[in-house]
């Protein structure tokens, strides 16, 4: 399966975020952020890479402050 | 030994919803990790309440954006952060006679520093605001305005609407201290035009002692505030000073966690029984006492305000009887627990004309009931026959 992450500058952000999409029943992931990626949060999201374009939308709807979406 | 009867709300709620105390067991025993710090699951979860907690205050407080609400240990530590973290040199502040020293204090100290200028706004000898006075202390040009919603001496509640579209006409801020009325009376910071609102878990939310909050409108730019506190946030750790945004600007070091689960229990409790019926069940055991304190003699009430401008708190004094005197022998005699003395308010007492000795206050709770305040009545008539 592929996956995305969600990168923050906040945990406050990253759990806002999980919150929204779990509303949305959509299957995600609160994960220590890879060392590789950033080094700005310890929390990222992991969501399913087919999920994007949602996850996308809700960071729009939201406003949550994100700092970088990525496939992995 | 007879029954308690806890009229000491105003200094801290009692009794807690049993899902207050359950919450906060529950967080200790099945997760009890630090939120935001790991990324483990149990971290996620701790990190989840204090989520869940910010965003069920904010919805209550009319905030539109949770993340602009820091949580600290109670509305003494939230006043000063807003105090401290935004007046500059020369800022000049309208306050009230009537706040608590965790206001006046905080701003007292800024003056006789020679920082800020502040003008106290006086109230005439029954606690009421003079509103051109507050006009005239604003000026133009006022940074901030800073006042309590309401009185934990008197009860009464200021106009804080009216006050809001006053201090914005002068450019100011305002900085409201809800202690006394979050949980308790409607709060809506953005129909109410308040720019800061501090707030403390323990009293009308319904929470443990060592939790509360600085909540900031949309009209006050993050960068301008200087934290009380730097510290670990969990976010920006690569950098070695602290992040400019909100809420992290505001929080560091490990949150009250298991106290936050028991406001988050609190909060969903005043949700579910809705805050208007509380409000109506405070406000007709309030009116009651009032009504019954007014038919006995040789006892005065102090600053109670009409119907809608008072929450459930209400002064009194008896004759010749001290407030010492007279709150020792409630509580001896007759179980009533209820707080004398000046309530760390010495300027409102001066305004009510009840310094140094101070009063007996009487403060109602969502589990007062309308017998308790029948008894105190007695109890208050009793008393009143030795004064």
């Amino acid at each position: 399966m592929e996956f995305g992450i969600v990168l923050f500058y906040s945990t406050n952000a990253a759990l806002r975020l999980e919150k929204s999409l779990r509303s949305q029943g959509l299957k995600c992931k609160l994960i220590p952020t890879p060392r590789q990626m950033s080094t700005d949060c310890g929390t990222a999201l992991r969501f399913q890479w087919i999920d994007a374009e949602t996850v996308n939308a809700s960071i729009e709807t939201t406003s949550i402050e994100v700092a970088q979406v990525a496939r992995i | 030994m007879k029954p308690v009867i806890y009229l000491d709300n105003a200094a801290t709620s009692w009794p807690k919803p049993p899902a207050v105390l359950e919450a906060i067991a529950d967080f200790y025993r099945g997760i009890g990790a630090n939120p935001g710090r790991s990324g483990h699951r149990r971290s996620v979860e701790a990190g989840r309440v204090v989520n869940d907690a910010r965003e069920a205050v904010a919805e209550l407080i009319g905030l539109g954006d949770p993340l602009r609400l820091a949580f600290c240990s109670n509305a003494t530590e939230a006043l000063n952060t807003a105090i401290h973290g935004l007046l500059r040199p020369g800022d000049r502040v309208a306050t009230s006679s009537m706040e608590h020293n965790s206001m006046m204090r905080p701003l007292r100290a800024l003056e006789q520093q020679g920082v800020i200028e502040l003008v106290v706004i006086p109230e005439s000898s029954h606690g009421v605001m003079d509103l051109d006075a507050a006009e005239k202390a604003l000026g133009s040009g006022a940074r901030l305005m800073a006042v309590n919603h309401a009185s934990n001496v008197t009860g009464r509640i200021l106009p804080i609407a009216k006050l809001s579209r006053m201090a914005h006409r002068a450019g100011a801020l305002l900085l409201v201290d809800g202690a006394q009325s979050v949980g308790s009376l409607p709060v809506d910071m953005e129909s109410m035009g308040i720019d800061l609102l501090a707030f403390t878990g323990h009293k009308g939310l319904l929470g443990p002692t060592g939790t509360g909050g600085l909540a900031v409108g949309p009209g006050v730019d993050n960068r301008e505030f200087r934290p009380l506190k730097r510290g670990g946030t969990g976010s920006r750790s690569e950098r070695e000073e602290q992040p400019d945004f909100l809420p992290d600007k505001l929080e560091s070091g490990t949150l009250n966690v298991g106290g936050l689960a028991g406001l988050l229990a609190g909060v969903q409790w005043l949700s579910e029984r809705g805050l208007d019926s509380i409000r109506r069940h405070e406000e007709s055991l309030i009116q009651r006492l009032i009504r019954g304190l007014e038919g006995v003699d040789r006892v005065t009430i102090h600053g109670a305000g009409s119907l809608d401008a008072q929450a459930g708190t209400v002064s009194i004094s008896f004759g010749n009887l001290s407030p010492s005197e007279a709150g020792l022998m409630l509580d001896e005699e007759f179980g009533v627990l209820s707080r004398v003395g000046l309530h760390c308010a010495p300027s409102a007492h001066k305004s009510i004309g009840s310094f140094p000795h101070g009063t007996v206050r009487l403060a109602v709770g969502p589990f007062t009931t309308e017998a308790e305040i029948d008894r105190t009545l007695e109890a208050v008539a009793a008393l009143a026959q030795r004064a």
